[in-house]
């Protein structure tokens, strides 16, 4: 267990020097030099000039690589230039919207998918399972800021229960942030439950086709029992897999809900860094959302080895 | 009243009738076997007794376990009788058992699931059977994972978590046909002990003749889901009524005559083949590790000579054979064909590939589905330096199937449309197109039925004589390479322990290994013997 | 044919005969300004209706149907191009530098989700429906490197395989002659699949602003254009989600039919 740990914990890091460098290199890609494109083509050689020296543009490139990385270890990702305010400052505050709201869209997607992929499997084939493989379906094929939309529509205009939009704020109470946060975690969750309960649909149908389900039951164990003891940890393994993969669309999914809801978020964030030019908070964002992205992947990488044992043994 | 009763059982699935009128019965303390080819519906007759049919099972007749149809049982009242008073082994240990669960675990499940035990009880209980079934608690704790066992020790812990509650009766559907001979040997004497000790009804599921007439008391002969024949081994053996059983178990015990071969020069020579393979690595940083899978292989096959090799799965068989081929390299040591090597530097050599040829196992796995036999038997031209015209590659292809018994016109057919025996013939037919000097016939009748085995064998003693094939025929099953082969290696950890002439070294075997392994293995009863 | 395929089909047919027509006709002028027939529900002359410029949703529907299988078709070419051979060469080489090399890169590109490449590329380029073809297409190839590696593999393992190498073929054409026939089923579904995802991030991009530009109608811009109109034109938002539902379960129900059909048992990744 150790050494599989020590083994993913090493491609973590891997992973997470292949990433800055890409973003960095993007990010020193863009025409001109960083100054020129944020200050855009009319700006004055002196200011240009001014900012090249405050963004360390004269040092070589790797050098300023290493201070970035050295900065974001520390907690420093920099000064935004169009609010002159630390970019870790600004992503804190903001941070606390985006990640409860993946969190919580995460816990409904799963509340919701596990119980209907179980009794969609234990019902194969039946008007139960036709029922919820069609609601499947059309939650698949919902383009979730059109459900957003809609929610807002149906349960904010028309029957008032929400507001449309925007975020109460950490200081009115866990109850008030969790009412701003409930429709647009709905919307984000719906579509993936939809494929979450597929996923399991799919990997307990599998796995009840394994010859150790056989061999459960002619110990005398009924289908059910079966499904429960034998089946269900085995189908979790592909299912955390897809569970990892969906907290990645879950954040990304949350910079477009936090439009719809109108939510401080990374999201709106980042759009307006980018309309601003300020390639310094684009890039603090982009790591830290490709940074929680792999770090969910690592813990993922952990479950797996505590639900197989074969991993375990095996690196 | 006997334990089990079989009555008039008849099954069919989804329409398909599979199971016609099947009547049998199995005493308490009796070993019956049921023995068939596929297809002969035995499994089916073994799932029957359990309860647990495929979906859209039908069944008419009557299944009674001391006097209590079963078939007429509920499904809550089944759950009760299963594991408790009829317990069942299965034939892939390596997937009967959960993954994720420890042995212990699922031994004590069955326990635990049939009374009110309380669970360190139960996994006392676990420990006691795992040790009556040879897992000792010292070397095999509850703790284990399946994974952490050979196939032999999981068909232990299968039977463990099966006879846990001394049931009435137990099933064996083909307990050993997926483990190698002294395993089988082992597992066979773990089953009749048990029967004898727990006075249980044993009721077998095999194709193995040999097992059959070895540890049966009483024999079912059983053809396209009917019973042919039954009665107690020995009066049934010296005396079959029904061809079919007559052909069965001439079929199993089938012997051929090969052509005499004059002595000739080496064709193929393998010396001091050293063969390794990484391990990985034990800990991040640490260095990858080495596994020796050929230790100074030595020896070789002279022109016209047909050559055995035996060794139970691991021995290095594979790895040989992969190496003859010049699929791979190997570290030390060399092969050559006709003094060429069969690997030179990094690549393979292909002036000595196209004089060899290979025949596999599995008649279903050793065809690309998508092509027609045409291109797959042609394949081996791909070796050639010049291509044949069109009209000579229709004649070769003609001939080909016409020697393995095949019509001309079955080129144009898809592999899907052929029965397993006649996919073997065009593997067979795919080897000889290019006349190679050498093929080798990699485990190539193991898949096969045992009537269609024969034919097959039948089909390489005509072709020795027409072609005067030189072949290398590896099999983990003695009683075929004692027939059709010269002479024999005996492979042991990599290495070759014994070699010789094939009869000689199976009369009178020297290294205890192939001692061991020519007693472990079941042999059909001298049947003129019996009827005297 | 099954009916998850004819359903399929019909519905992803609806979407490409609209895109197909728009080319040589429309009910009106897609761009046309018309502010006296502004935002009108649903009538005889306009079927769909107007938005707040008086622009025939039709017509833009029909244009739009354009621009979001254009995107999606060229991100899975992309996707396939480049995953394909990628996933054949980690088969044929499996466990090696190479394969680990290629499986490492692929979770890496995970770890950017198709709007976060989107962000990073339109701060630096701008937004475009050709940077959103991009950002979805580099997010595609992974998937396809996976899928063809995860049915290439057991393959390889098959005897026929074993059998064309004593024939002396070499891996590529052995990739090429064998692999991918008898992987090309799996593809197919795969790709149905992508395609249909290709749509919805088409959407979620130029709903957002970074796919494609005014004038180019697309059905995301619709929405983002119908979001503060929707209390009292609840058609525009409606419309364009309901051809964008249509399409998608079109094609899904294509890929499901479709792999029924070709074959019961393929495994394929929706994600």
């Amino acid at each position: 267990m150790i050494r599989y740990t020590l083994k993913r914990l090493t491609s973590l890091f891997i992973s997470l020097a292949v990433a800055s460098m890409l973003i960095f290199f993007v990010i020193e890609v863009a025409p001109g030099d960083p100054a020129s494109f944020m200050l855009g083509i009319n700006a004055q050689p002196d200011t240009v000039a001014a900012l090249r020296a405050e963004l360390g543009l004269d040092v070589p490139k790797f050098q300023r690589y290493l201070v970035w990385v050295q900065g974001m270890l520390t907690g420093d990702f920099g000064m935004s230039y169009t609010y002159r305010t630390p970019v870790s400052q600004m992503i804190a505050d903001r941070m606390w919207v985006s990640l409860p709201l993946a969190l919580y869209a995460l816990t409904l997607s799963t509340i919701i998918a596990f119980p209907a992929g179980m009794y969609a499997a234990a019902r194969r084939g039946r008007a139960g399972d036709i029922g919820v493989m069609g609601a499947t379906q059309l939650g698949v094929a919902i383009p979730n800021f059109w459900f957003a939309m809609m929610l807002v529509l149906i349960f904010a205009i028309k029957l008032r229960w929400f507001s449309a939009g925007g975020f109460a704020g950490w200081d009115k109470g866990l109850d008030a942030v969790m009412w701003s946060l409930t429709l647009p975690a709905i919307s984000l969750a719906l579509p993936q439950a939809a494929i979450l309960a597929r996923v399991m649909r799919s990997a307990l149908l599998d796995v009840m086709n394994e010859d150790y389900m056989r061999t459960a039951r002619a110990k005398g164990l009924t289908t059910t029992q079966t499904l429960w003891k034998h089946g269900l940890r085995n189908a979790l393994i592909p299912v955390l897999t897809i569970i990892g993969l969906q907290f990645s669309f879950l954040l990304a999914g949350g910079i477009i809900i936090e439009q719809v809801f109108y939510l401080p978020g990374l999201g709106r964030l980042v759009f307006q860094a980018i309309s601003a030019r300020d390639l310094i908070v684009v890039e603090s964002v982009v790591m830290l959302l490709v940074f929680a992205v792999i770090v969910v992947n690592f813990a993922v990488d952990l479950a797996y080895a505590a639900v197989d044992p074969r991993l375990r043994a095996r690196t | 009243m006997s334990l089990l009763e079989i009555k008039n059982l008849s099954l069919s699935i989804m329409g398909t009738p599979i199971l016609k009128n099947v009547s049998l019965t199995v005493n308490t303390g009796e070993i019956v076997a049921v023995t068939g080819e596929s297809g002969s519906g035995k499994s089916l007759t073994a799932l029957a007794t359990m309860g647990l049919l495929p979906k859209g099972s039908t069944t008419t007749g009557a299944i009674q376990l001391n006097g209590q149809d079963l078939l007429t049982t509920s499904e809550t009242d089944l759950c009760k009788i299963r594991g408790n008073d009829i317990g069942m082994v299965f034939q892939e240990p390596m997937t009967a058992l959960n993954p994720v669960q420890t042995i212990g675990a699922q031994v004590a499940e069955t326990i635990r699931i049939h009374g009110t035990m309380r669970k360190s009880d139960a996994m006392m209980r676990a420990a006691e059977v795992l040790t009556r079934v040879g897992l000792p608690q010292d070397k095999f704790p509850l703790s284990r994972y399946p994974h952490e066992l050979s196939g032999g020790q999981r068909q232990r812990v299968v039977i463990a978590m099966a006879i846990a509650l001394r049931p009435k009766l137990l099933i064996a559907d083909e307990p050993t046909t997926a483990l190698d001979v002294t395993t089988q040997a082992q597992i066979l004497d773990l089953l009749a002990d048990l029967a004898r000790d727990y006075d249980m009804g044993l009721l077998m599921i095999t194709h193995d003749l040999a097992v059959v007439s070895d540890m049966a008391d009483k024999i079912v002969v059983m053809r396209l889901g009917e019973v042919v024949e039954q009665g107690e081994t020995k009066s049934l053996l010296s005396n079959m009524r029904h061809e079919y059983t007559k052909m069965l178990f001439a079929a199993s015990g089938h012997q051929v005559k090969l052509p005499e071969i004059p002595p000739s020069d080496a064709l193929l020579s393998v010396r001091n083949v050293v063969r390794d393979y990484k391990t990985p690595r034990k800990t991040v940083f640490g260095s990858t590790g080495t596994f020796r899978a050929l230790k100074c292989v030595s020896f070789e096959i002279r022109r016209g000579e047909r050559l055995g090799l035996v060794g139970e799965s691991g021995c290095g068989k594979s790895t040989l054979t992969r190496a003859i081929l010049g699929l791979e390299g190997v570290q030390d040591g060399q092969i050559t064909l006709d003094g060429d090597p069969v690997f030179m530097g990094k690549k393979p050599n292909l002036a000595v590939r196209r004089k060899m040829q290979v025949v596999f196992q599995d008649p279903y796995g050793s065809f690309n589905p998508r092509h027609k036999v045409t291109r797959l038997i042609t394949e081996p031209f791909h070796l050639l330096e010049t291509q044949p015209t069109p009209d000579e590659r229709t004649l070769l292809i003609a001939e080909a199937l016409t020697a393995v018994g095949m019509h001309p016109s079955d080129a144009d057919k898809y592999i899907h449309e052929f029965s397993g025996g006649q996919r073997q013939r065009i593997a067979i037919a795919r080897a000889l197109i290019i006349k190679p000097d050498l093929i080798v016939f990699d485990e190539a009748v193991s898949a096969l039925d045992v009537s269609v085995r024969a034919q097959i064998l039948d089909l390489l003693v005509d072709l020795s004589a027409q072609y005067n094939l030189t072949y290398l025929f590896i099999s983990h099953d003695l009683s075929v390479v004692r027939t059709i082969t010269d002479r024999v290696l005996v492979m042991q950890h990599g290495q070759i322990v014994e070699q010789g002439v094939t009869e000689q070294v199976f009369t009178a075997p020297n290294h205890p290994y192939t001692q061991e392994l020519i007693a472990a293995a079941p042999v059909l009863p001298d049947l003129e013997h019996l009827k005297a | 044919m099954n009916r998850n395929l004819i359903i399929g089909l019909i519905l992803s047919g609806i979407a490409i005969f609209a895109a197909l027509v728009s080319f040589i006709w429309t009910p009106f002028d897609h761009v046309l300004l018309n502010i006296p027939e502004k935002l009108q529900t649903p009538n005889g002359t306009h079927w769909f209706g107007t938005d707040h410029f008086g622009r025939d949703i039709f017509s833009m529907i029909m244009v739009g149907a354009r621009t979001s299988i254009a995107v999606a078709f060229v991100a899975v070419g992309i996707g396939m191009g480049l995953g394909i051979p990628l996933g054949l060469w980690a088969a044929a080489r499996k466990g090696s530098f190479i394969d680990e090399l290629i499986m490492r890169a692929n979770d890496l590109i995970f770890a950017f989700p198709s709007l976060v490449i989107a962000i990073l590329i339109t701060a630096i380029f701008g937004a475009g429906a050709v940077n959103a073809i991009i950002a979805i297409g580099i997010f595609n190839i992974p998937v396809f490197a996976r899928v063809v590696r995860g049915a290439a593999m057991p393959i390889w393992e098959r005897e026929f395989i074993l059998a064309a190498r004593v024939a002396g073929k070499n891996a590529t054409r052995i990739s090429i002659e064998h692999i991918l026939p008898n992987v090309m089923n799996l593809l197919i579904v795969q790709a149905t699949i992508q395609f249909s995802l290709g749509i919805l991030a088409e959407a979620a991009l130029s709903y957002v602003g970074l796919g494609a530009q005014p004038p180019t109608p697309s059905w995301g811009r619709m929405l983002a254009d119908a979001q503060t109109l929707v209390s009292i034109a609840p058609h525009l938002a409606l419309i364009p989600g309901f051809a964008i539902i249509i399409t998608v379960m079109g094609l899904n129900l294509m890929g499901d039919g479709l792999r029924d059909y070709l074959n019961p048992r393929l495994r394929v990744a929706r994600t």
